[in-house]
């Protein structure tokens, strides 16, 4: 890692970690008498942890300048195993929030592994953590190949992921301690959040850099997805976190918001947190490995567009849709329902434009796994956009609001849809990172595409029974005009779906856990290409240099 | 936020929102389908199957 950064770049990277370090210590002096005063110490750490790091490649070698004729790609490595170890973390603690739903013992009386503490970390962990580690790994990848062209330097992707894996595990470890702003997707308190500015504002910097260095005219639709995916969750992030901490030494602080207007920016935030982050970029990834792994190009370039756009501009006035039947203005919620309706044609142009392009090559689809897992990525986000939509019907949502049936959707989308997406990106990006003829063994991926494909509809159907079975129970009256059942009746009717989810969801880790061990022997042990053309430039000249003053 | 305050946002919601977003429709489909840009288009969709020989000089 330190040896591919210049002797200047190891500077600022030691300079940066040394800050790290004082914020942590200043942290920690302030609050010693709050749990931010943990954070601090473990800000510290980071920060000695990165020092240390930097010192001991100090004097190694500096980087050969030819490296500039090659991508960089050993952040793009780092970032796909991180995310793997993410996923791993956090599907457990999600099939063990699962179980507990079931056997409510398996507390283990901890305040720590309460319910309410370990289910943030299953969302955290998993979109934040497996979801941004597979988002930046591959944008890394996607802008430098469309670009034709290197990232600008060596120590801004190095620190984006750093700083941003910093980020998620603060996040992860202060619910554990009790930290959180309780909003949903955006728990993590006020130090926390002004350093994934801090971060995110470095990403979207270096992505601008990678793009004006580019040597292709024209910029590749994913690349927009991509963009649109940085910027938007930076504007939403800054304003759903706009909050006054009690004091510099207190972890709890205070939305600027109040009342309606803070459940709305939240909503607003959270379903662009959908749209921007679950969304976006996972078709930016969408966009480039399935046209690639499939060998043919998008079917339609032009639909790409108008898609695009679509998204965009119907995504951001769709929040109030979490909010029907509140205190929110009937109008509002309105607007909702109607931009949730039109979204569905830009969404399915996306998913009706992947399996497009597969028409004629679906003898692919069937020998090979990797692509099968993106084929059933579009499926799923066809699937699961349609759902959305219907959902957000004002009556619709009356049944389904407060049941299960929101959270067979959700993992339709997460499960079916983003995890499928990112192991056939992943599938498809680690030989040839790697540089190895093909995965360790492509045997294991089929047994993953089918644990993956099994565990989902088993997640996905247990929840769709229980969430309808839920919804009727709360509504249904007797002659006398009470409710027919008590919520014990509906959650004893729930016992054994429950059971069935959490099965469905110990396939799907152990799905993910074949896959870590595929991924893992492939890096250690098939021998490497001979003569690895494939990620070589041609290129006789010698290379004037890419880096120039300024830039 | 007081009464007059929610009835302007809400004229200009519905007013200015709607013609913002028909503009944005025309002007997405006048690039989308503009002849010229014919070219640029169908060169970019062929030119990701063929990157992995490195950076351009
Ligand atoms: C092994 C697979 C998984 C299992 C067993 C699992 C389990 C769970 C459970 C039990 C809940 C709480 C539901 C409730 O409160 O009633 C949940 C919520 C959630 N999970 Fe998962 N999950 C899995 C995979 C994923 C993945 C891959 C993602 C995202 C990429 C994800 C995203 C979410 C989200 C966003 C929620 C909150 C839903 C809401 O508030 O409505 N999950 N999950
Ligand atoms: C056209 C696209 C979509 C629309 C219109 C839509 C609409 C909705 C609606 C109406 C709800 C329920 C709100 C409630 O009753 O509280 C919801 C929840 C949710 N959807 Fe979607 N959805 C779409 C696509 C997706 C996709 C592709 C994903 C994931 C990858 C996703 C993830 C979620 C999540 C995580 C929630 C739970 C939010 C919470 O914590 O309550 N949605 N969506």
């Amino acid at each position: 890692m330190i040896s591919t950064m210049t002797i200047t770049e190891r500077q600022i990277a030691l300079l940066i970690s040394v800050l790290v370090a004082l914020c942590g210590i200043v942290l920690a002096a302030a609050g010693r008498h709050d749990p931010i005063g943990t954070h601090g110490l473990l800000i510290l750490l980071a920060g000695l942890a990165g020092t240390f790091f930097i010192l001991r490649g100090y004097y190694d070698p500096e980087p050969a300048p030819e490296r500039l004729t090659s991508y960089f790609d050993d952040p793009i490595k780092v970032g796909i195993v991180i995310s793997m170890i993410w996923a791993l973390v956090a599907m457990s603690v999600g099939d063990w929030v699962a179980w507990q739903l079931a056997y409510p013992d398996l507390r283990f009386d901890g305040a720590w592994s309460s319910f309410g503490r370990l289910r943030p970390i299953h969302t955290t962990g998993i979109i934040f953590g497996f979801g941004g580690n597979a988002l930046i790994a591959t944008s890394f990848h996607i802008m430098q190949r469309t670009s034709r062209a290197r990232m600008p330097d060596q120590l801004s992707p190095w620190f984006v992921l750093a700083g941003y894996n910093l980020f998620c595990v603060l996040a992860v470890t202060g619910y554990l301690i009790g930290i959180t702003q309780s909003k949903e997707y955006a728990e993590p308190e006020w130090y926390a959040d002004i350093w994934l500015v801090i971060v995110w504002v470095t990403y979207f910097v270096l992505y601008l850099r990678t793009l004006a260095r580019r040597k292709e005219p024209h910029i590749y639709v994913s690349n927009w997805y991509f963009l649109a995916f940085i910027l938007v969750v930076a504007m939403l992030h800054i304003v759903n976190n706009l909050a006054l901490p009690i004091s510099l030494g207190s972890s709890k602080s205070y939305s600027l918001f109040s009342g309606v207007q803070d459940a709305m920016v939240q909503w607003w935030y959270g379903h662009n947190a959908v749209a921007f982050f679950l969304t976006a970029g996972f078709l930016g990834m969408l966009y480039y490995y399935l046209p690639k792994r499939a060998a043919r190009p998008i079917y339609s370039y032009r639909m790409s567009i108008i898609g695009f756009w679509g998204i965009t501009f119907f995504y951001i006035w769709v929040g109030s849709h979490h909010l029907h039947y509140t205190a929110l203005p009937q109008w509002v919620q309105t607007l909702g329902v109607t931009f949730s309706m039109m979204l569905l044609i830009p969404s399915w142009i996306a998913a009706a434009n992947a399996l497009l392009t597969l028409n004629g090559a679906w003898h692919k689809v069937r020998d090979d796994a990797t692509l099968r897992f993106m084929t059933v990525a579009a499926v799923f986000y066809g699937l699961a956009t349609f759902e959305g939509s219907f959902l957000a019907i004002r009556p619709v949502n009356s049944l389904s609001h407060y049941t299960d049936w929101t959270v067979a959707h959700v993992h339709a989308g997460t499960l079916g849809w983003n995890s499928m997406i990112v192991f056939g990106a992943f599938y498809y990006l680690v030989p040839q990172l790697w540089k190895r003829p093909r995965m360790y063994s492509p045997a294991l991926v089929e047994v993953h595409f089918w644990l993956a494909i099994a565990g989902t509809f088993v997640y996905v159907f247990a929840m769709w029974n229980s969430g309808i079975t839920q919804g009727l129970m709360w509504r249904t009256y007797n002659d006398s005009g009470t409710l027919a059942y008590s919520f014990v009746d509906s959650l004893i009717a729930m016992h054994p779906y429950y059971i069935a989810r959490a099965f469905g969801g110990l396939l799907f880790l152990i799905g993910t856990a074949v896959g870590a061990y595929n991924i893992w022997m492939t890096m250690r042990t098939v021998p490497t290409v001979i003569g690895t053309q494939a990620d070589r430039p041609v290129m006789p000249e010698p290379s004037r240099p890419i880096l120039q003053a300024g830039e | 936020m007081t009464g007059p305050a929610h009835e302007t946002l809400v004229a200009i919601a519905k007013s200015w929102g709607l013609f913002y977003l028909i503009a944005l429709s025309i002007g997405v489909l006048a690039y989308t389908f503009w002849p010229g840009n014919r070219k640029r288009f169908n060169r970019a969709k062929n030119s990701i199957m063929n990157d992995e020989s490195g950076p351009w000089e």
